[in-house]
């Protein structure tokens, strides 16, 4: 019996194909969720397409014409248009500031949360979780009257203390989750070496939550990267804005041309896609760990 | 989380003293973050709860104590009610449509495509699901804003194309900008149900579905049967989250629409950022956001403790 199922089990397709998976039905089901995924990718590659036209080649061809001949102008006048670089930069260096220092904030509340196992730690739990689902509306004006207050309006710090705060609330969520089921004998192993609580934290907790730590980065880097409604209210000034700020702020342009706003689009959305191609894998696993831990 | 205290009922008093003696030294870490946690949400929280007492022009303005004054003040708001109407919609549009539809992509992708076809091409599609997801909101806000648009959009252009001689004004008009927004919406969230799907279906037994289809249980039996109660835990956390980020949607109005046309696609968020920044009603919008705020949170401990209960029964019924 046992042999039986072990050996029609790699050959189950088979089985099911002359039940009533046969030819048509299995190529039918590809075309449906295909059918899909290029509904999904089409709004991408109407705006690749339409990215590279000229003006003329735009208003006189339908949108799923491919270009005549490869415009880059409206790329060209795009990244002038907004000082690209700049907003790159804003944008690359507070993402990554929050990604370490919000991991890391992380750690210390997981630590104590985890491993410490301090007192009432249900409770802290429960309010780091409010804190990840508060709307950021209910804190934006006092916010934005302390930003005033300390002299960081305009200012692209502003957007990395808040958004390591916000961010290490989901963090330290996750950590404190897998740090609860972290081995006692190891712990107490180190405390009989005479390692002092400093020392357990880097020696012997960090190596093991490093791969955890590392999905948590990647993810605080990409949330911070398409935050819209603080940096749209805190940062005012062309020198200071991120890459989504930027963007819509071409909104309503008059000067602005279809081509040059997908342009527009298509470069400011490079970078997130990159990063994508680069960790899709560690990406799907993290959505993952979020949702059953 | 309160799982592990539960665990060992028969700790008694000197055990418990002593570990809370062994956690008084991991306080220290706890301290940056309760710090940072203090001052970046908790102070503004609260702020917040206090200018919404107040009338006030906002900045250097000089604060006027009403009381409750703005909050009775909403309740007659046609605005604030319609906003939170949208907010229905939204939910539609983020949880209902797309917990449904990822469901069924992933079953097919996990059941069907990759075993009848091979892995790679069921987490190539996936990942063709997914796109929309990591792309600021904003980058997905203009392009949709360009397509949709009544006079140099793509889709009108398409529709002309095909011989239609007035093709509706998707954004611009107060019976269409709703769904039109709700349908980005969907393309939008569509990706993260079936990632997080799949992935929980990978987890579900395979000797089960093996048991149920030597009873002669067909496809749909066993969707019912398993698939469904097996991926409850994942199911609630999309709930959950989707529901949230339903209740706090603001980018993708912002950017398609404003609200408009006539506050047809008016949300709570987008109505308090207008009075905050806009009207220059500082107070008013600060009671707004207190309200979403509450909203949110009954709503995400309603969600929790439907789970937690769940869960009980489930662990029960074993």
């Amino acid at each position: 019996m046992s042999a039986t199922t072990a050996s029609t089990r790699p050959g189950r397709p088979g089985r099911h194909r002359d039940r009533f998976h046969r030819g048509a039905t299995r190529w039918l089901i590809l075309a449906v969720v295909g059918l899909v995924a290029v509904v999904m990718v089409t709004p991408f590659a109407l705006m690749v397409m339409n990215a590279f036209k000229s003006p003329s080649d735009y208003s006189s061809g339908s949108p799923l014409a491919l270009p005549t001949e490869i415009y880059t102008d409206g790329l060209v006048y795009f990244w002038h248009r907004v000082d690209f670089p700049i907003k790159l930069w804003n944008s690359i260096w507070t993402s990554a500031l929050v990604a370490v220092l919000g991991t890391f904030l992380s750690l210390f509340n997981a630590y104590a949360i985890g491993v410490g196992r301090v007192r009432g730690r249900a409770w802290i739990i429960a309010v780091f979780m409010i804190a990840n689902m508060l709307p950021q509306e209910g804190l934006i004006y006092p916010l934005f009257m302390m930003a005033r207050r300390v002299g960081l309006t305009d200012n692209p710090w502003s957007i990395v203390i808040i958004f390591t705060v916000i961010q290490s609330a989901f963090g330290t969520y996750l950590l404190s989750s897998v740090l609860g089921t972290f081995p006692r004998a190891l712990l107490e192993a180190a405390e009989l070496d005479g390692a002092s609580r400093w020392q357990i934290l880097w020696r012997v907790v960090y190596p093991v939550v490093r791969p955890t730590m590392s999905v948590l980065m990647i993810f605080f880097f990409i949330w911070t990267w398409n935050e819209f409604f603080i940096p749209l209210v805190m940062l005012t000034s062309g020198d200071t804005q991120t890459v989504p700020i930027a963007l819509s702020s071409l909104q309503g342009d008059r000067m602005l041309d279809v081509p040059t706003l997908n342009a527009g689009a298509l470069v400011s959305l490079i970078p997130t896609f990159l990063f994508f191609l680069v960790f899709q894998r560690t990406l799907t696993r993290g959505v993952t760990a979020g949702a059953v831990k | 989380m309160p799982a592990p205290t539960r665990t060992r009922p028969q700790a008694a008093g000197p055990r418990t003293r002593r570990s809370r003696r062994r956690s008084l030294p991991y306080l220290p870490y706890l301290i940056p973050g309760a710090l940072a946690f203090t001052v970046i949400i908790l102070y503004p929280l609260v702020m917040n709860i206090w200018y919404s007492l107040h009338k006030w022009k906002g900045g250097m303005a000089p604060m006027r104590f009403i009381g409750l004054g703005n909050y009775s003040e909403l309740l007659a708001d046609e605005k604030f009610w319609s906003s939170f109407q949208n907010s229905m919609f939204m939910i539609v549009a983020m949880v209902l449509v797309p917990t449904l539809i990822g469901l069924l992509l992933a079953a097919v992708l996990f059941d069907y495509v990759g075993k009848h076809f091979s892995s790679s091409v069921a987490s190539t599609l996936r990942a063709m699901y997914y796109l929309p997801q990591i792309l600021p909101v904003a980058v997905a806000g203009i392009v949709w804003n360009w397509i949709l648009n009544s006079q140099t959009g793509a889709l009108n252009s398409i529709l002309r194309g095909l011989g239609v001689d007035a093709p509706p004004n998707w954004l611009g008009s107060t019976s269409l900008a709703l769904p039109s927004v709700m349908l980005v919406l969907i393309w939008i969230q569509i990706g993260y149900p079936t990632v997080i799907f799949m992935s929980a279906l990978q987890r579900v037994d395979p000797e089960l579905y093996e048991a149920a289809e030597l009873d002669g249980a067909g496809w749909f039996a066993r969707f019912r049967a398993i698939t469904v109660p097996q991926i409850k835990p994942e199911t609630f956390v999309i709930v959950l989250t989707c529901t949230i980020a339903a209740l706090k949607v603001f980018a993708p109005v912002y950017v398609l629409t404003r609200g408009g046309p006539e506050s047809s696609t008016l949300v709570p968020s987008y109505y308090s950022y207008l009075n905050f920044f806009d009207k220059s009603k500082v107070g008013y919008g600060a009671a707004v956001s207190t309200v979403l705020t509450l909203v949110i949170i009954v709503i995400a401990g309603v969600i929790q403790v439907l789970q937690n209960r769940s869960a009980r029964r489930e662990e029960e019924g074993r």
